[in-house]
């Protein structure tokens, strides 16, 4: 496969944070703060209908009344949600319609992040839609999906283009209420992916996301809605990367998946954004609400992520099993290193008859970093034979650091079979020894050993992508021996 | 090839080897015998270069540089090998890929070029069906799951693969059977060469028929306390250490 293009674009994130440069461009913002003005001026901006207006108007009438939530095992200062901007976007007059008209700076900026935009891209098989702060500014091969019946593009394009469509499946996962982050997202969320892939279609090439955030003081609230039709086959990629800032910044998305009879659903994540620095100064606070809802029979949901970066991870990519026979899956790999803090883990609602869910987590944690899985496996009463398996392996580099694992099982179904292994371990000076005494160098072989570690979960990553994300892997921990 | 003088170690405070001397030239095969607990691994991990083995004093050179500041990576990359008397498990890690990164680190060290994908598996393939290793080895997870016998192998399919300049092998012997016990003779033999040297730790006189040494020296008490030709092996076998340790005493 003529994958090296896209394995470049991925080998980008693999290198020492790099993105960490800010690209200069004129930008247009929202006035600071949030207030009922703030969600007019998004929705104004991106002439949205009255529907729009109103269901995003809702959610923040409801978020004002919410509680930010602190359960998690993640620290950090208040956040002061009137001190930030809510929206800012390239300032060129319209949505290029072509690659051709895209200033050539964001084009430049993507190039620096390997992410080429061009037809290069075609070769290896992979459209790309890129988010820039708070809009979409290119979304390549529209055309080849076009002709599949594929619709891809930026959601605010979805809202005007194919709003029956947007308006019967919006909130439909995560309703506006769901929790803080969800609410705050409904409210002022800027741009992001749409994905409807018809009936019995096999979606003919991977699709992905590279969200980027480059405006300081600004919050980045994308929203992803994917619909897999009945019958049909959907694999996509989303990647991140922001620049290096002294300062904290929100990243609180919404990713609704809908899965119909017989669909399926690979959603895979390469997360690397700015984790701060060796002291825990600056990063992004990813407070992400993930969830799959496999409405139909025998569908199926598989999320996969590979999280390296952030200051502050809070994610649970969930799957409800809805349909009879449905299935769902996470595969997750969570690394956290110097001060980060990572606090991840998924939700298996079982609600159909024989459906099954696996569950494998890989917690990586070094310096003085601290890893939480936190995890749910819920049963409900007419959920009959009900089949969760989970296995939550956590490991330890060096003496600081801690790794938690909890979880939660609701079973009220007696036929339900759950069943949970959970490990830790630490990588062993024999081990190191061994690599070394073969000419490995100490840092290459912490990553060797971790990549073994979590080549359960690198495996279900799309092959274009997995080499590239074990490089990832092994960056991300520079640093942690010796 | 090797000098070591007077080498004095200490593990954990406790000191094990006490004033070791030893010289070996290069094209030369020479087995290291001693009792249980005699200090024969811990002076293979001082050459190896592992962490905690302390040089409270004495010298190690090897083609005369001084071993003792590198770290083990160095030494590897300079031709230092060390098949260990209990190789480690790594799991997930495909005995391939742990031989393809080996090799390369190596490699890239010295300044030569990586060798590509395809030319490793051919590399790799040609020696393992020379030592018996099965294919379906080379995809499974480093060491995991291997029999004693299948490890030992693997240590000597590495060996042929990196061709140091001075291997060290430490019980590689223990655990084979005698069809396995020959395979790696014959694969220790044919990587005997002019400018290559071997340390071959033993505790039986068998091996020692199948490669045989050009020295012998008995190890007791972190110390070498008696030296010979390859017929001190009989000796050794016919008297027990106990024996010759009070005639040298
Ligand atoms: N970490 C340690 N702390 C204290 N003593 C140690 C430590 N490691 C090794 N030793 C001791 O050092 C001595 C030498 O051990 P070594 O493994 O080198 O012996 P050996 O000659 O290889 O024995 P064998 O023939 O059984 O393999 C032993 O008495 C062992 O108990
Ligand atoms: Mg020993």
């Amino acid at each position: 496969m003529a994958a090296t293009d896209t394995k470049e674009k991925i080998a980008a994130l693999g290198e020492k944070y790099k993105y960490g440069f800010v690209t200069d461009i004129e930008m247009e913002r929202a006035p600071k703060g949030l207030s009922e003005d703030t969600v007019a001026f998004i929705s104004a901006k991106k002439g949205e209908p009255e529907w729009l207006l109103e269901w995003r108007l809702g959610a923040y009438k409801r978020w004002r009344e919410m509680k930010e939530p602190n359960w998690a095992r993640v620290h950090y200062p208040k956040i002061d949600y009137e001190d930030a901007y809510y929206y800012a976007a390239p300032k060129t007059a319209e949505k290029p319609k072509s690659l051709d008209e895209v200033d050539p700076k964001l084009l430049e900026t993507y190039k620096k992040l390997g992410i080429p935009l061009h037809e290069q891209m075609a070769l290896a098989g992979v459209a790309v839609d890129a988010v820039f702060d708070s809009v979409s500014v290119a979304t390549t091969f529209k055309e080849n999906l076009n002709k599949a019946g594929v619709i891809f593009c930026p959601m605010s394009e979805a809202v005007r283009d194919h709003p029956e469509l947007v308006r019967k499946y919006l909130g439909s996962v995560v309703p506006v209420n769901d929790n803080f982050f969800a609410t705050l997202n409904s409210a002022v969320f800027s741009d992001g992916t749409f994905v409807y892939v018809p009936k019995g279609v096999r979606c003919p090439m991977e699709l992905s996301t590279y969200f980027r955030i480059n405006a300081s003081e600004t919050g980045q609230f994308e929203r992803t809605l994917i619909i897999a039709d009945e019958g049909s086959y959907v694999s996509y990629l989303e990647g991140c990367t922001a620049p290096k800032r002294d300062e904290n910044q929100l990243h609180a998305a919404v990713v609704e998946l809908i899965a119909l009879d017989g669909a399926e659903i690979k959603y895979s994540t390469v997360q690397n954004w700015y984790p701060g620095d060796e002291e825990g100064k600056g990063g992004i606070y990813n407070f992400v609400t993930k969830r799959g809802d496999c409405r139909g029979k025998n569908s199926k949901i598989s999320w996969t992520q590979v999280e390296t970066g952030s200051a502050i991870t809070w994610k649970y990519p969930s799957c409800i099993l809805r349909g009879d026979n449905s299935q769902g899956e996470f595969y997750s790999i969570a690394i956290a290193n110097h001060f980060q803090q990572a606090d991840t883990g998924t939700k298996m609602i079982h609600l159909g008859k024989n459906t099954r869910s696996r569950i494998i987590s890989k917690g990586i944690s070094a310096g003085q970093a601290q890893a939480t899985y936190r995890g749910l496996v819920s049963v409900h009463p007419k959920s009959e034979n009900a089949r969760n398996h989970t296995q939550c392996d956590s490991l330890l580099i060096g003496g600081k650091c801690g790794a938690h694992t909890v979880p939660y099982i609701e079973s009220r179904n007696r036929s339900a079979r759950i069943e949970h292994e959970a490990t830790t371990s630490k990588i062993a000076d024999d081990q190191l020894f061994y690599c070394t005494s073969r000419g490995i160098p100490q840092e290459e072989a912490v990553a060797l050993i971790v990549n073994g570690f979590c080549r359960e979960v690198l495996q279900q990553l799309p092959m274009e992508f997995a080499v590239e994300a074990q490089k990832l892997v092994g960056i991300s921990l520079e640093g942690s021996v010796g | 090839m090797l000098e070591i003088k007077d080498l004095h170690v200490a593990v954990d405070g406790k000191e094990i080897l006490k004033g070791l001397s030893l010289s070996v030239q290069a094209g030369q095969v020479h087995a290291i015998m001693g009792p249980n607990g005699s200090g024969k691994s811990t002076l293979s991990y001082v050459l190896a270069g592992r962490d905690g083995y302390e040089i409270t004093s004495g010298s190690i050179t090897y083609k005369g540089e001084d071993l003792t500041a590198m770290k083990p990576e160095e030494r590897a990359a300079k031709g230092i090998f060390l098949a260990l008397q209990y190789p480690v498990e790594i799991p997930g890690v495909p005995t391939l890929t742990f031989l393809k990164t080996a090799l390369n680190s190596q490699r890239r060290a010295r300044g030569e070029s990586e060798i590509d994908a395809l030319g490793m598996l051919k590399l790799v393939r040609e020696k393992a069906k020379s030592l018996g290793v099965k294919e379906e080895m080379l995809k499974r997870a480093l060491n995991v799951g291997f029999s004693g016998g299948e490890k030992k192998r693997l240590e000597i399919l590495q060996m042929a693969l990196f061709e140091p300049g001075l291997a060290i092998l430490d019980e590689t012997d223990s655990g084979l059977d005698i069809d396995a016990l020959k395979v790696v003779a014959e694969g220790v033999n044919a990587l005997r060469d002019p400018s290559r040297a071997m340390l071959v730790i033993t505790h039986y006189q068998r091996l020692l028929n199948y490669i045989v040494p050009d020295r012998i020296h008995v190890l007791a008490k972190g110390r070498i306390v008696a030296e010979g030709g390859k017929e001190l092996a009989h000796e050794l076998e016919a008297k027990g250490y106990a024996e010759i340790l009070k005639e040298t005493a």
